[in-house]
């Protein structure tokens, strides 16, 4: 069949999430739990979709970025300086991301649910693609977001096993009382993870609104960003893993659109699909999953 | 520390009651004063009333998607933008949009029941058991229920559902689209699976094999919620596999997810078809070539109408149909696709003739369909 197709499908559907679970590898091996990632993603689609309207696509990216940098600042401040119940200060910034877009769209729009039709980026064309006649569907036509998400799971399996900055995170997240002893600045350690997880999902939101559809609509991140969590503990805290399991949800979902109603599938069973695979992978590859040590505990100095 | 953290934790508590504030619903910027002043707002409407006596109130309530879906609730927002501007010395309009995934229906049609409005209208077939519901609370309120059928009504009922023959306007598109198809093979995406989404569906696939009985058919739905109305990520996959797949039309019955279809034939150089408003006249400057013409629902006619009899004293209870006869429903031409669309349309007119002298038994369920079918390979 269009197998090139249904691959490049997949891709598109799990960009998103890849980017957003990325994200929340650094938020979590610093030992925050992140379930604000949902609220950080729905500010970004529609502040990208802002920013790219008035200022163009290049802006709009920034924007979105901030935007999630902003909220992530928030849930920083709350569950790592003041150590609230992360997923209370979590669950509050999706709340708030939700209410507050709305109440800007209506501002700025004068419409609740949507925003008017914005520019993304120019899409790329691999050269050469046309002689491989294959994988054109896989090489015509893609989102520069694409590829730079694919070419950070490399870069982030460098920073978080390689580098100085990636074993401190790591530290933190394990043992955040030896990180300090040792002269780590744990606080500082947990707020660059959260951050960056905030830019990430803020970066995917805006992939959705800006490159997907050209267009802000409420409610079109569907909850990916629990999808993405998800994917993120599925690929067990690493990047690689994030990328696996952000591939098998896309791939579920691209698949899905091409089973057909039939007089054997009822039509609900093929909206299973998504669902009933990953289940059927997750319970195939039994792994022992292995959450940081000190994952979703806030860290207090003179506790110990 | 404790404390900084108290503070902190009434601080959260204040966010999420601002943002749930923020996300209930809004009303035009004059309005929104009076929220925040719960005490105040009492004095203000007895002074509102004294003086606004004559006023009389009319609120609406969108469907998933919202204003700005450039479709179903846009043609509803058109007829009371409409309805204000003719009658804005004598009527006063509210709309409101409920939460995201429409929960607070029911909740906001009270609201506006309790608040003293004449005349509310439910858009959308969700609000169907809420406005049962609502318009036996309030017997002297009138509502307005658009796509949605309530048994047992009466013509002095309080509540005028307003219904259209979608299969009608959908057979003409689809008409259009086997007209149109150099491939042979037409597309329909749908939003939620449901009775309503399934007339567009039987509508668009009659017509193109009324016009082609060997037409190739694809049919997708994007989801079996309301949220199905407002995935246009779906929505473009969708309709892009059908593109792949050989299709160069395709029609999308989905509200704000079709911005992904038109979206998805734009980006492949193939043809969209519109719903329910003129789907041409909104879409981004390079999209509109792709668009071959939208099925017209007038949502805005019904609206209009239905003010414009209250007002007049004629407001009748019961059921408004709207077909192809009425008007009700049709298929745009505008400037943009005229040249596109000039050569097949005495063909359409043709089949507008007929089905509205009832030549044409167009089918409105699967099972018309397949007789439907049966009756062409005669």
């Amino acid at each position: 069949m269009h197998l090139a197709e249904l691959l490049a499908s997949s891709f598109r559907m799990a960009i998103p999430i890849l980017l957003t679970a990325l994200g929340a590898v650094y938020s979590e091996r610093s030992g925050v739990v992140n379930i604000g990632l949902e609220g950080m993603m729905i500010v970004g689609s529609f502040w990208g979709a802002l920013g790219s309207y008035f200022y163009g696509p290049y802006v709009g990216f920034l924007v979105a970025m901030l935007a999630g940098i902003v909220l992530a600042i928030i849930h920083a401040i709350a569950s790592v300086t003041f150590k609230v119940d992360q997923i209370v200060s979590g669950v509050a910034l999706n709340i708030l991301a939700y209410g507050s877009s709305r109440f800007m769209s209506q501002a700025i729009f004068k419409m609740a649910t949507t925003t008017p039709h914005v520019a993304g980026l120019v899409k790329i064309n691999i050269p050469g693609a046309d002689s491989v006649p294959y994988l054109k569907p896989l090489l015509t036509g893609i989102s520069p977001i694409i590829i730079i998400t694919i070419l950070l799971v490399p870069i982030s399996e460098f920073i978080i096993n390689r580098t100085v900055f990636g074993l401190r995170l790591r530290a933190v997240g394990e043992n955040p009382l030896a990180a300090d002893t040792l002269g780590v600045n744990v606080f500082r350690m947990k707020y660059a993870g959260v951050l960056i997880s905030g830019m990430l999902a803020g970066l995917a939101g805006a992939y959705l609104a800006m490159e997907h559809t050209g267009m802000y609509v409420e409610g079109m991140t569907q909850g990916k960003g629990y999808i993405a969590l998800a994917a993120m503990i599925f690929g067990n805290w690493t990047p690689s893993g994030a990328l696996m399991a952000s591939l098998l949800f896309g791939f579920a979902e691209s698949l899905s659109f091409r089973v057909v109603e039939n007089s054997f599938i009822p039509y609900q069973f093929i909206k299973m699909i998504p669902y009933m695979l990953t289940l059927i992978v997750l319970a195939g590859f039994v792994r022992k999953s292995t959450p940081p040590a000190a994952d979703g505990v806030p860290y207090e100095r003179n506790a110990g | 520390m404790q404390f900084t953290k108290k503070i902190l934790i009434v601080g959260l508590a204040l966010v999420l009651l601002v943002s749930l504030v923020a996300g209930c619903g809004q009303k035009p910027a004059t309005e929104q004063k009076q929220e925040q002043a719960p005490a105040q707002q009492q004095e203000q409407q007895q002074s509102q009333q004294a003086t606004e006596t004559e006023k009389i109130k009319i609120g609406l309530v969108f469907d998933v998607g919202g204003r700005g879906d450039l479709s179903f609730n846009d043609s509803a927002y058109a007829g009371l933008e409409r309805a204000q501007k003719e009658f804005g010395d004598k009527i006063e309009v509210k709309y409101l949009e409920p939460s995201a995934g429409g929960e607070n229906r029911e909740q906001l049609m009270r609201l506006l029941a309790e608040d003293g409005y004449n005349l509310i209208f439910g858009v959308g077939f969700m609000f169907t058991d809420h406005i049962a519901k609502v318009s036996q609370e309030f017997p002297d309120v009138k509502f307005g229920l658009i796509d949605g059928a309530i048994d047992g009504l009466k013509e002095d009922s309080n509540v005028s559902c307003l219904l259209f023959k979608e299969q009608e306007g959908s057979f003409l598109v689809g008409a259009a689209a086997a007209l149109k198809s150099k491939t042979g093979k037409v597309g329909f995406v749908g939003g939620m699976k449901s009775p309503l989404i399934e007339r567009f569906e039987v509508g668009y696939l009659a017509g193109a094999k009324y016009i082609n009985p060997n037409i190739g058919t694809m049919v997708d739905y994007i989801g079996t919620t309301g949220d199905a109305f407002k995935d246009p990520v779906k929505g473009k996959e969708l309709a892009l596999k059908q593109f792949k797949a050989g299709a160069d039309v395709v029609y999308h019955a989905s509200g704000a997810s079709g911005i992904g279809v038109i979206e998805a034939a734009a980006g492949e150089k193939k043809l969209a078809i519109g719903v329910d408003s003129d789907q041409s006249l909104t879409a981004k400057e390079d999209q509109r070539k792709y668009i071959l013409t939208s099925m017209l629902k007038r949502v805005d006619v019904s609206v209009y109408n239905t003010i414009k009899a209250y007002l007049d004293g004629n407001f009748k209870g019961g059921y408004q149909i709207f077909g192809l006869a009425e008007d009700g429903v049709g298929y745009a031409v505008n400037d943009y696709n005229k040249d596109m669309i000039s050569d097949i349309q005495p063909k359409l007119e043709e089949l507008k003739q007929k089905v509205i002298k009832g030549e044409i038994k167009i089918p409105m369920d699967k099972k018309e369909y397949e007789e439907f079918l049966k009756t062409l390979s005669k």
